[in-house]
């Protein structure tokens, strides 16, 4: 892959894009501050040169233990030039709110809901911050890696079957 | 303004809409103000296949507003996979799209293998893209069989199913398992094509494509099945784009993107095959898309059948592949390395990856992040339908209410994968 794009947004916003390097498989990938993602994608999606028009994938992961502890992953497609890039969002845990790109790609719209629905970070000016997958009355984040992998929240009670054991696993992996 | 009492309320029709006879209209033919409804479709609905919630606001026929509700087959692939060594990923993901599940396979094992910089042996490249052919037909036959019996077109659905199982049959003899095939695996496929095979598929190949002309001659010049899906249901090229659409999909609003294309992998750059590329974005398209595809994997299987050779079937690298029994009884060595495969899990150095493959349905992503141990840290699943589905409401929005069934039909919902 070229190296073409992550020039350009190194050079274009020197103060919002830092680490940027090739990834396993020749991708090319950038850390992105988290109040400019807006602005470069913006930027990625209507400069002539780049012509990003499609966001196919994005999702969240959690660090545990590390500071800041999530990370919001964009991963960018260019179908005019046949490029992709990986933009990945550092968040802090006591402020995990990302502005959205919703108003960028409609698309976005689900894996915004999704990430906020596992992981409790929240999308500001996002129309339609819900939970995705999940019902409104369950508590918690289920992908986060300190949600116990038993962790059940049945809406209704459970009948008891006998040769199942439910309740509450370990807090860390089995 | 005109009120009408109905229903015991006061009833108020939209500025410029009164009820005023124009002249030679009859009274039966006239405006009536009506009250906007709001109807609840599913989550078990006979029209909705997949359990998916859809609250309707209808003003008459019309779908004026529509909000989807959707987990309910939510059963955690995320949080199962992350707790499991990378091999016992294999069988999630037969579950993703259960229609066509070596495609999930192969997606996968493609995604670990980026992180492993690992490149498996042609015989296993050929083996993938066979398999993972095969069940594009299959999965292609379940829309157009689906899309028939919705609209009324039984016949079709059977011819569909039969077809689609003499094609189960073939991977059953491969697999041993015709829906949860679990075939793929990192560094190779898990079983080679038994004696016979290639013949024999090549003759079910037949037979497939003579199910799949009479469903052609059933549908694609049924006046009925062109006037429920022509014009209904379309997406313009840019909306698409936008809405993240890929495959299929995509391809019927005229964006000729395919991965296979694009971004070629396993011997995709070796077969010919070609795209087909719609122009309305509209249901029709978008079920010819399907039948033409169905074609073109035809192509491609027979041209795999002809350069495949024989040769191993996965890498002989037992840091990732189980060895063979008479090494695992025989050598320490042998035994050692079936122990820590099993026990410990295939050691995936550490870092993340994005790997994504032309499922049938679109693009199939894995987003894989490895902390160097034997279970994924993270396996994000971008589903192929999760755009499509997301975009239900902006395609069905002021159209007829019976025009949302074949609409939900062409995207190809899959429960399984998008609600993982």
């Amino acid at each position: 892959m070229s190296k073409v794009v992550i020039d350009a947004l190194v050079e274009r916003f020197p103060d919002a894009v830092y680490d940027a390097y090739v990834g396993v498989g020749g991708d090319d990938c950038a850390f992105v501050k988290k109040e400019r993602i807006v602005e470069v994608c913006r930027f990625l999606k209507s400069d002539p040169g780049m012509l990003f028009d499609m966001a196919p994938y994005i999702t969240a992961v959690d660090y545990l233990g590390q500071e800041p502890r999530f990370e919001v992953v964009y991963n960018l497609l260019s179908l005019k030039t046949n490029r992709r890039i990986r933009l990945r969002v550092k968040v802090p845990e006591q402020d995990a709110v990302v502005p959205s790109v919703t108003s960028l790609w409609r698309g976005a719209d689900w894996f915004e809901r999704y990430c906020f629905d596992m992981y409790g970070i929240r999308f500001s000016d996002h129309p339609d911050m819900r939970r995705l997958f999940m019902y409104d009355e369950f508590v918690g984040h289920p992908l986060r890696k300190d949600y116990p992998l038993k962790g059940r929240q049945p809406l209704v009670q459970e009948r008891e079957v006998k040769d199942i054991y439910r309740g509450p696993g370990p807090a860390t992996r089995d | 303004m005109t009120e009408k009492k109905g229903l015991g309320e006061v009833q108020t029709a939209a500025p410029g809409e009164e009820l005023r006879l124009r002249p030679g209209e009859s009274e039966l033919d006239a405006f009536m103000p009506s009250r906007r409804m709001t109807v609840n479709l599913g989550p078990s609905h006979p029209a909705m296949h997949g359990v998916t919630r859809a609250v309707v606001e209808l003003d008459g026929e019309i779908i004026r507003e529509m909000k989807l509700d959707i987990g309910f087959l939510h059963r955690g692939f995320e949080k199962s996979c992350e707790n499991v060594t990378w091999t016992q990923c294999f069988p999630y993901t037969d579950r993703l799209n259960y229609v066509s599940s070596i495609m999930n396979n192969v997606g996968f094992a493609l995604a670990v293998e980026k992180l492993c910089k690992l490149d498996v042996p042609e015989r296993a490249k050929y083996l993938r893209v066979i398999t993972s052919e095969l069940h594009r037909i299959c999965d292609h036959l379940t829309l157009v069989g689906a899309m028939g019996m919705e609209l009324g077109a039984m016949t079709v659905f059977l011819y569909a199913v039969e077809a689609r199982d003499i094609i189960w049959d073939r991977l059953a003899e491969l697999c041993g398992a015709r829906l949860t095939s679990n075939y793929a695996r990192v560094g190779g496929v898990a079983r080679d094509a038994p004696e016979g095979w290639v013949e024999k598929t090549g003759k079910t190949l037949d037979r497939v494509k003579g199910y799949v002309d009479e469903i052609d001659g059933l549908l694609s010049r049924n006046r009925i099945f062109i006037d429920r899906t022509r014009g209904t249901g379309v997406v313009p090229r840019e909306d698409a784009i936008e809405l993240g659409f890929t495959g299929p999909c995509l391809r019927a609003s005229g964006e000729p993107f395919d991965l296979r294309k694009a971004a070629p992998y396993l011997v995709y750059d070796r077969v010919d095959f070609d795209i087909p590329v719609g122009t309305n974005g509209d249901n029709f398209d978008r079920y010819q898309m399907r039948m033409e595809e169905m074609r073109q994997a035809d192509r491609i299987i027979r041209q795999c059948f002809t350069q495949m050779e024989p040769g191993e079937i996965a890498v002989q690298d037992f840091r990732y592949v189980l060895p063979p029994k008479p090494l695992v009884y025989g050598t320490i060595e042998g035994l050692m390395a079936h122990f820590k495969i099993i026990m410990e899990g295939i050691q995936v150095p550490a870092g993340e990856a994005y790997s994504y493959t032309e499922a049938a349905n679109g693009e199939l992503g894995f987003y894989v992040v490895s902390d160097g141990g034997g279970r994924p840290y993270k396996l994000g699943l971008r589903a192929p339908g999760w755009p499509m589905l997301a975009a239900l409401p902006f395609m069905t929005k002021d159209s007829l209410l019976s025009d949302l069934i074949p609409t939900f039909d062409s995207i190809n919902m899959i429960g399984g994968e998008v609600e993982q």
